[in-house]
């Protein structure tokens, strides 16, 4: 896995809508009380594929030291 | 705190969008963030104009010079921006009735002229400002707050329409595949004349709501189900393509001269660049 | 070098006029009786390093061109009736986006089609009321082809520093009527420009700077990153629901105009001082009654008078009302209009009684004559 690279959640953002967990291929996302939850971070490959559909910029991959 | 590219080029104090849970529009506005990005332009020279409606709202998000006008002539106002200053690029962000219903007129006639416009259709196949009505992209036979026993018109086909109007790029993308979405947006803005990009959303509140289609998840699904790349389709048989939506660049003209071009060229001949 | 006199239609030195104000970008849709507005445009902006763009529909033009002026230049829009109608909306957007710009009305007869290449001023009380919402607006109307040079100038400069939509009230009369025309060059006439302020930090665009009474943002690429809106927005420049903004917002769009009427407000004397009748009028029907007065003289006559608004909104009642004061023969107000009484209405609420108040209105798309002027006087004396 690429290490340098940090799942990051904004909760405030996230309206619950459940796209990033519905077609995150490593099911390393839960919704839990309406909000986006990490639940396998060990999973998680890091792909930004949950980035690219979250509607409400609530989850995002971050690049350490940028 | 979010993403270095909504840090970028959006008005993070404006956020979070008003945009309902599961709305595909702030997927397809990431898409032409990521893509004004990655065409390296200076956001100073970047203006968004849209209309009226919940497409259009994006506009007030976007951190760039922003130009959210009256219903349906998003298109005309982008037309006096751009031929006042071409060196400006032009972005429009309009919705499925804003574009074609009570602004047709103006989309149509922009494609006609080639003006390097970048158009983006957010459709979401029904008013959603206004709590549900039909639109000209609700299918035929679907239902709508305004079509309580079903629409009984015909929808458009939008990227047709423009490119049976003239426009010199067309194309297709939706929500759920993002990343070519975002390729398709870039080679929009890049094509120097009038592009007609269509951007499948979903409104899992309104529409999705009373044709029983779902949350948006599920919604997401048929499109990453039901949409086929064109140049895929290119290799498939009209019973594997049929109730299929195609994806991807549909059309492309490169031989067309661009209006504000030419009109720089009449300026020149008169003497009035002088 | 363009012949300074030229023998000129009213439609052509209007287009003159705008550009020697700098109108660099027209926008609008063919129709009578505006049409050679729109022609000499598409022949003379080129020359001057402007642009013009003939659109597919009257709304298409007056959106096209609010455009161009949030880009930095200077735009107008011309119609008539109908397509007058259509652009109202645009208007309305405008004056709360408070974006410069001139639309020219040449009146035509009637409501709906009417008669489209007849005379007319029924589209007054449009001027000021078309489009929804309380709303600022300034409307010109000029009585002579020289008048269609210089006021359309004027037109220009009040849009500018106002940053409102100006209406250019024109007539069919003086749309078409040739007369010679002195086209004063841009470095003999006072010609204003918006102000501007391209650091405005980005977040209060629509502040008002001390010493002024509209914002100053910066045409869209030459300053700081602002956003436009036909919703009520804040300083900011974005939407609100906030009552007290919208409160503030409304009344600040209301009072740069209504505070600032001296600045605005012009209109014509003539033998207004000791006449017994006085004939209110303005635009084309102005010639009319000058004819009049002119064979009043000469056949030993009521004393005539006349007072033409040329600003008509917001009208000039000041002075109206200072006339009705310092004139002590005055017995006798006729306001004659190509209408069914438009302007009377205000004159009579101006007038509030102090002088009999009577009327000349004509709908039937031909002009008032100075002989019907002289009837009416005798019929009403």
């Amino acid at each position: 896995m690429e290490n340098n690279k940090k799942l990051v959640i904004n909760p405030k953002w996230c309206k619950g809508c459940g796209i990033c967990a519905e077609f995150c291929p490593k099911d390393v996302l839960k919704i839990v009380h309406n909000k986006v939850q990490i639940v396998n971070d060990e999973a998680c490959i890091k792909c930004g594929l949950c980035e690219l559909r979250c509607p409400d910029y609530a989850i995002y991959i971050e690049k350490e030291g940028e | 705190m979010p993403s270095k590219l909504i840090e970028k080029t959006m008005r993070v104090n404006r956020l979070p969008h008003i945009w309902c849970p599961g709305c595909g529009h702030g997927i397809l506005m990431r898409d032409v963030a990521q893509a004004i990005e990655n065409c390296g332009l200076d956001p100073d020279k970047v203006v968004i104009v849209s209309g009226i409606g919940c497409s259009s709202r994006a506009a007030g998000y976007m951190n760039y010079n922003t130009l959210h006008t009256t219903h349906g002539r998003a298109i005309a106002f982008a037309t006096g921006v751009k031929l006042a200053n071409p060196e400006l690029n032009v972005i429009v962000i309009t919705g499925d009735g804003d574009a074609t219903a009570i602004g047709g007129n103006h989309l149509i006639h922009a494609c006609r002229r080639n003006i390097d416009l970048t158009v983006i259709v957010f459709n979401n196949n029904i008013y959603g400002m206004t709590g549900g009505q039909y639109s000209p992209t609700t299918p035929h036979g679907e239902k709508g707050t305004t079509a309580p026993y079903g629409n009984i018109d015909y929808n458009f086909d939008i990227p047709q329409l423009a490119q049976a109007a003239g426009a010199t790029f067309t194309g297709r993308c939706t929500a759920y595949h993002a990343q070519q979405a975002i390729k398709l947006i870039e080679a929009g803005i890049k094509h120097h004349g009038f592009s007609l990009i269509e951007g499948l959303s979903v409104c899992p509140t309104y529409y999705g709501r009373k044709n029983k289609k779902g949350d948006s998840v599920k919604m997401l699904s048929w499109q990453k189900d039901n949409a086929v790349d064109v140049k895929a389709a290119a290799k498939m048989t009209p019973e594997q393509l049929e109730g299929k939506i195609l994806i991807g660049e549909l059309s492309r003209v490169d031989n067309k001269e661009e209006y504000t071009d030419m009109y720089m060229k009449i300026i020149e001949k008169v003497g009035g660049d002088k | 070098m363009a012949k300074r006199f030229q023998l000129l239609q009213g439609n052509e030195a209007c287009v003159e006029g705008a550009i020697a104000a700098g109108m660099r970008f027209y926008a609008g849709y063919p129709i009578t009786p505006s049409t050679e507005i729109a022609e000499r445009s598409a022949l003379r902006l080129p020359q001057v390093g402007g642009k013009f763009i003939q659109m597919e529909d009257e709304i298409g033009g007056i959106a096209a061109a609010l455009g161009a002026s949030v880009a930095g230049l200077k735009a107008m829009t011309a119609t008539s009736g109908p397509g007058f109608s259509l652009k109202q909306e645009n208007i309305g957007y405008a004056a709360i986006a408070e974006i410069p710009i001139v639309i020219v009305d040449v009146q035509r007869e009637g409501p709906s089609t009417g008669l489209p290449t007849s005379p007319s001023q029924g589209d007054l009380m449009q001027s000021k009321w078309g489009t929804h919402g309380d709303h600022p607006v300034i409307v010109i109307s000029p009585s002579s082809v020289q008048e269609c040079y210089t006021e359309c100038v004027r037109a220009f400069n009040m849009a500018e520093r106002f940053r409102v939509p100006v209406i250019f009230l024109m007539d069919e009369i003086i749309g078409h009527l040739r007369e010679g025309c002195e086209l004063i060059p841009p470095e003999e006439l006072t010609i204003s420009n918006r102000r501007i302020d391209r650091n405005f930090n980005g977040t209060l665009a629509y502040a008002v700077q001390e010493g002024n009474y509209v914002p100053e943002y910066a045409p869209f690429g030459e300053g700081d990153k602002f956003n436009v809106t036909g919703l009520f927005h804040d300083l900011d420049g974005f939407p609100t629901n906030d009552n007290n903004i919208t409160d503030s917002q409304e009344r600040r769009l209301l009072d740069k105009i209504r505070m600032r009427r001296d600045r605005i407000e012009k209109w014509e004397e003539f033998d207004c001082d000791d006449c017994e009748t006085m004939i209110i009028c303005f635009g084309g029907t102005a010639r009319a009654v000058h004819g009049a007065i002119e064979d009043a003289k000469e056949m030993d006559f009521v004393k005539l008078g006349m007072f033409r608004p040329i600003t008509v909104w917001p009208f000039p009642e000041e002075a109206l009302l200072k006339i009705i004061k310092d004139n002590k023969h005055l017995r006798q107000i006729i306001v004659a209009e190509h209408n069914d009484g438009q302007m009377l209405l205000e004159v009579q609420r101006v007038v509030e009684g102090r002088v009999p108040v009577d009327f000349l209105g004509k709908i039937d798309g031909t002009t008032i004559t100075p002989s019907e002027v002289i009837e009416k006087v005798k019929e009403v004396y």
